[in-house]
């Protein structure tokens, strides 16, 4: 064995065995420094003949590449044990809590004002809105309400007080008992409008108006502000089998569900005539009512031909526009859709009873993805 | 409306279950609202006779009985006095349960004597108050037949509730004319008797002719008042009216049974004739509620010489009012105007019987025939000799006629029905159809006000049911849009809280007093609030949110970041005006305690400024160029909080920590932050109802970013300051930022040392060493014209 074979093995031993970086710097001190053996085994080589360097460079050139890349490898080696040994002692209790921002939520009564606009755009029903300081006029009147009517009996009105100054017989303002009123606002606008383009009156009209309304009643299915959506159809050959339809159709998309039945009961309104009440059937499912089947009916909408005598109060020609109206109300939708089960938290902006029924910002309802949002 | 089915089969000849009786009567429009026989609670429940009575060996008041129930003797104990050998009464058997307590009879011990359980008591059966002794039947009540079948008990009670356009089903004849129109069996016939009547009638005449066109009036003389027939008292118990006297029941029963009100007066009690005059204003009458009102004018009454007797068509006087005592009446039949009955009423806050038919309207043709049955019910019942009939006035027919087009069944109702079919239908309602179709209403349908009325009466009997569904028509094509973009920007800032992790609450929109005071006072009060917390309508969208923000803090809450989206009842130039708002509260902790972060740290100003800004952003609002300023309100905090405004005037928001004074209105502790948005102030996005946008490229060259730290005097604030430093170079400086504010050591008395940062944006080219002073430079004068140093 060569002296440099010998010292290869040697060179080679000692940098696999350094445990550290020192160690292995002072190996390639011993070697590759300015007085290392391998550099003085490179010097030699100037003074050698031709043929001497011919026959030891391969030895010598081989010998330090050897010891080159075998630093250069162990070097890497170590650098690896030292980040390992680095990192192991950095180590933090990953399951220690973070404070992840609670997400908002969207009221059940307004989700379901999106959904019910989500459905009847697809009708081609635009969404109309009024006051809730309601003049008599609008809110009893032209829906054929007269003062002395019974009706207005059925219906607790909060009336507001005559502002100072207001004269004695200024016509008393309420807080609207229903949302009937903005069909009257939607008509006189229509007619005004058209009276105005000088043609002979009335386009046809689709809208819901959904909105807050207010009755002096507070148990626990009733409270004194709750919210109502109105729909009126006015148009030319409009009938009650269209209602029927509609109402249908509009409860089949709002509970996804194609088993939804309707029974229509002859009722009573003053702006309607045929008047309808109208049951939807239910069935029973884990002890709860669900929509959809026919164990039993509950009643969910009042509905009818809007009077000849409210059409006409607004402008319109009773003999050439008809249609219907209908009027329900939304919390109670939200309430038979989510599973809500008592009316009275729903306005009182209980944090928890928000997080649990409310719904995520995201949970937007479209067409395509089913107005609803699950459990 | 209640009802007895053999009280509606004296005037409905009919073999219909009840079962399809109640389902006819809700698919004609008389929705029943419950049904309930008397006899279902005395099932268990027999005619026996007691065959010994003995005295208890262990008791003095107690007896042991046998008893045949009508199956052999039974050993009864029994505490009653009268109780006796022969006697014939009702036997409760083991397991039936006893109305008055719902206790479940059993065979059990009394004293040490087994009983096979109860002889009863009126009071125990729920058919009387007397608890005196047990029940005595006549010697030849069938043995062992169950009781309430032998007491004629076995009688469901129907509960319709009658729509107000109906007064005529506000007689159990109506209801039997629907019925037999819808095909239940046939309207027996009314028999109206021939009433045997001698000489003048009544004195009674009219003076106000507008509140009763019609005043019918006839004596009964030499009758005794004692209690009305049994069958009568009976129904009239069923629908729950008690049995007073043979008069006043008579009167009952008419207006149950016909819709027909009546007053009898005794006529001893009268001075001088009756008259139906209006009101004056003050007169007081005592009615037989036992209330006494205080009449106004245009009421109309019935009254003698001296007093006010009756509210017209609404209550009897007590002082009038019939009794044992009385011998001589006379019976009033009026028209009453059903205006004038609905807005007395109204008025004294009075409803009755009388009143709810009077003011629908009852059948102005049923006077005569009314007066006539009511007087052949008094003589027959209570004897006496009737006098003539006085007719006053008339009552209005009101007799009009339509002329209908059949085709409106399908044209209206979306139900084909056959001519002649309608035709039946009609005449069986009682309306006159000519042959060309023109039709004549019945006295007793008031409600008939044109041909769709018509249509709803063919509808309704052929059944609502049959109505097919239709599909509306629709448009071609995909549904177009049809949000307002008011609608849209609700919408979009609601989902835009939810996602910044508020929830969305729905409050009250009438509040306290107390707290509307607190924001400046609301323009519109509830005049007949339903408590004093719903009592002024919201003129700021933060009192319902602070409260529940104290109620959800107080229920254990840590943080609450709440939101409403509602309106403000505001008051423009005297008239309401309901601007669209956004109210939002940050109360509790901002952030709860943590391992990280330490403390729990509550919210401030600047939260709110945050939220404010964000909503803004999100709602389209142009951020960039709003202004902070003052005058937030009164309800916030004078030094921390602000407006945010497009222009000096236009108010988007009001943002800031809540006034400590409103804290305390609202019971909370520490701060809270409250913002209020104004949707309607907000700026229709630019360009809304195109969808291109400006071209744009991202700059090619890096951005620079340089710093200045300045000695700003104290009345300079933030935003002057960026604003100014931002000024110094449009084009280059593409943003300014502050990052840092210090005040204390090393800084002069009424100053703040502030940091900002500033991006320079190169366009073309890179910016070389001079423009880069150039502009800071420029910068440097631009907030030296504040008062601001550049540090060294």
């Amino acid at each position: 064995m060569s002296d440099i074979d010998e010292l290869k093995t040697h060179l080679l031993t000692a940098i696999e065995a350094s445990a550290a970086l020192d160690a292995l710097e002072a190996v390639r001190v011993e070697a590759l420094g300015k007085q290392g053996r391998v550099t003085q085994l490179l010097k030699t080589m100037g003074a050698m003949s031709p043929e001497e360097r011919q026959a030891n460079g391969p030895a010598i050139h081989g010998l330090r590449e050897a010891v080159t890349n075998a630093i250069a490898a162990r070097k890497a080696v170590l650098e690896q044990i030292a980040l390992d040994a680095q990192l192991a002692g950095e180590a933090l209790d990953m399951t220690l809590p973070v404070d992840v921002p609670a997400a908002g939520t969207v009221h059940p009564v307004a989700q379901v004002m999106d959904e019910l606009a989500e459905i009847f755009a697809d009708l081609g029903f635009a969404v109309a809105t009024g006051p809730e300081i309601e003049d008599d006029w609008h809110n009893f009147g032209a829906l054929n309400i007269p003062e002395t009517h019974p009706a207005r009996a059925m219906q607790d009105t909060f009336y507001i007080a005559k502002p100072e100054g207001a004269a004695d017989d200024a016509a008393p303002m309420v807080l609207r008992t229903h949302t009937s009123p903005v069909q009257i606002r939607t008509m006189v606008e229509v007619a005004r409008r058209h009276a105005g383009a000088g043609s002979a009156g009335g386009a046809p009209i689709r809208i819901i108006a959904p909105g807050r309304v207010y009755r002096s009643d507070w148990d626990a299915t009733h409270t004194p502000m709750f919210h109502q959506v109105e729909g009126l159809v006015i148009d030319k050959g409009i009938t009650l089998a269209h209602l029927k339809w509609t109402l249908e159709t509009f409860l089949r998309a709002f509970f996804e569900r194609d088993d939804v039945v309707l029974r229509l009961r002859p009722s009573y309104f003053p702006f309607t005539e045929p008047s309808a009440e109208v049951d939807v059937g239910f069935s029973v499912e884990k002890g709860k009512r669900v929509i959809g089947g026919d164990e039993g009916w509950m009643e969910v909408l009042g509905s009818g031909m809007v009077h000849p005598r409210v059409i006409a109060a607004c402008g319109l020609d009773p003999d050439e526009w008809q249609g219907f109206a209908f009027g329900c109300g939304i919390d109670r939708l939200a309430m038979l859709k989510y599973g809500i089960d008592d009316l009275r938290p729903v306005f009182e902006a209980d944090v928890r009873w928000l997080k649990h029924y409310g719904f995520a910002a995201l949970d937007v309802p479209t067409l395509s993805g089913g107005v609803g949002t699950a459990a | 409306m209640k009802f007895t089915l053999s009280w509606l089969k004296d005037h409905l000849d009919t073999d219909a279950s009840l079962d399809a009786i109640l389902d006819a009567l809700t698919r004609v429009g008389l929705e029943v609202e419950g049904v309930e026989n008397p006899a279902a609670k005395l099932d268990g429940f027999t005619v026996a006779r007691v065959l010994t009575a003995e005295r208890h060996p262990q008791a003095d008041k107690l007896q042991v009985l046998s008893v045949d129930a009508g199956d052999g003797p039974l050993q009864v104990v029994c505490g009653a006095p009268n109780a006796r050998a022969g006697l014939v009464g009702v036997f409760g058997r083991p397991g039936a349960a006893v109305p008055a307590n719902g206790m479940v009879l059993k065979v059990a011990a009394i004293r040490g004597v087994e009983s096979n359980g109860m002889m009863c008591s009126t009071r125990e059966l729920e058919l009387g108050e007397d608890h005196d002794g047990i029940i005595e039947l006549p010697d030849d009540a069938p043995v062992g037949s169950a009781f309430a079948a032998y007491a004629g008990l076995d009688d469901p009670v129907i509960d319709v509730a009658i729509t107000p356009n109906r007064q005529d089903c506000m007689g159990v004849r109506g209801i039997a004319r629907d019925l037999a129109a819808a095909g239940l069996g046939t309207l027996k016939p009314l028999t109206v008797p021939e009433v045997p009547g001698s000489g003048a009638g009544p004195d009674v005449r009219i003076e106000d002719a507008a509140g009763c066109p019609a005043f019918y009036a006839q004596g009964v003389s030499g009758l005794t008042n004692g209690a009305a027939p049994e069958w009568m008292a009976k129904r009239l118990r069923a629908i729950g009216q008690k049995p007073i006297s043979a008069l006043v029941d008579i009167t009952n029963y008419l207006t149950a049974d016909l819709g027909r009100p009546l007053h009898v007066y005794d006529k001893a009690k009268l001075s001088g004739g009756l008259v139906a005059r209006a009101a004056r204003a003050g007169e007081t009458i005592e009615a037989l509620n036992g209330k006494t009102y205080t009449l106004a004018a245009g009421m109309t009454v019935i009254a003698d010489d001296v007093a006010v007797h009756d509210i017209g068509g609404i209550m009897g006087g007590a002082h009038s009012g019939v009794s044992e005592a009385t011998t001589e009446v006379v019976i009033e039949c009026a028209f009453f105007d059903p205006d004038t009955i609905a807005r007395t009423g109204q008025t004294l806050q009075l409803t009755s019987d009388a009143r709810q038919r009077f003011e629908r309207g009852v059948d102005p043709a049923f006077l005569d025939d009314g007066l006539a049955i009511a007087t052949f019910l008094v003589l027959e019942y209570c004897g006496g000799t009737a006098t003539g009939v006085t007719r006053a006035g008339a009552a209005p027919l009101g007799t009009r006629s339509y002329a209908y087009d059949p085709a409106r069944a399908a044209t209206l109702g979306g139900l084909a029905i056959a001519p002649e079919r309608q035709r039946a239908i009609l005449e069986s309602l009682g309306f006159t159809v000519g042959d060309d179709w023109q039709v004549t209403p019945p006295t007793w349908r008031r409600d008939i006000d044109g041909p769709a009325d018509l249509v709803e009466e063919v509808i309704r009997i052929e059944g609502l049911d049959k109505v097919p569904s239709v599909p509306l028509p629709r448009d071609a094509g995909v549904a177009r849009p049809t949000a307002t973009p008011e609608q849209k920007l609700e919408r979009r800032i609601r989902r835009a809280a939810a996602a910044r992790g508020l929830d969305e609450a729905v409050t009250w929109s009438f509040v306290p007093e107390k707290h509307a005071a607190l924001f400046g006072g609301g323009a519109w009060r509830v005049a007949n609030p339903i408590s004093e917390e719903l009592k002024v309508m919201r003129p700021s969208l933060l009192i319902g949110v602070l409260a529940a923000a104290e109620r959800n803090l107080r229920q254990g809450a840590e943080g609450v970041r709440l939101f409403e989206l509602g309106r403000r009842y505001l008051d423009e130039g005297g008239a309401p005006r309901e601007r669209v708002t956004l109210g939002l509260v940050l109360a509790g902790d901002r952030r709860p305690r943590g391992w990280r972060e330490g403390k729990a740290a509550p919210f401030d100003a600047y939260d709110a400024k945050a939220e404010a800004l964000a909503l803004l952003a999100a709602a389209g609002a142009p951020v960039d160029n709003l202004q902070v300023m003052g005058e937030a309100g009164a309800a916030f905090h004078p030094g921390r909080s602000g407006t945010l405004r497009l222009g000096p005037k236009t108010v988007l928001a009001a943002f800031g920590a809540v006034h400590p004074a409103v804290l305390k209105a609202f019971d909370l502790s520490g701060p809270v932050a409250a913002v209020e948005l104004y949707l309607d102030a907000i700026p229709a996005k630019r360009g809304a109802g195109g969808f291109m946008r400006p071209a744009y490229t991202p700059p090619a060259l890096q951005p620079v970013r340089r710093d200045f730290a300045f000695l700003v005097p104290a009345d300079v604030n933030a935003e002057a300051l960026t604003r100014a430093v931002k000024g110094a170079d449009k084009a280059a400086i593409v943003r300014a930022r502050v990052f840092d504010v210090f005040t204390g050591a090393g800084v002069p008395e009424g100053h703040a040392s502030v940091a900002i940062e500033t991006v320079l944006q190169p366009g073309e080219k890179s910016f070389t060493d001079a423009d880069l002073k150039a502009i800071a430079d420029r910068v440097i004068a631009a907030a030296a014209k504040l008062g601001a140093q550049l540090r060294g």
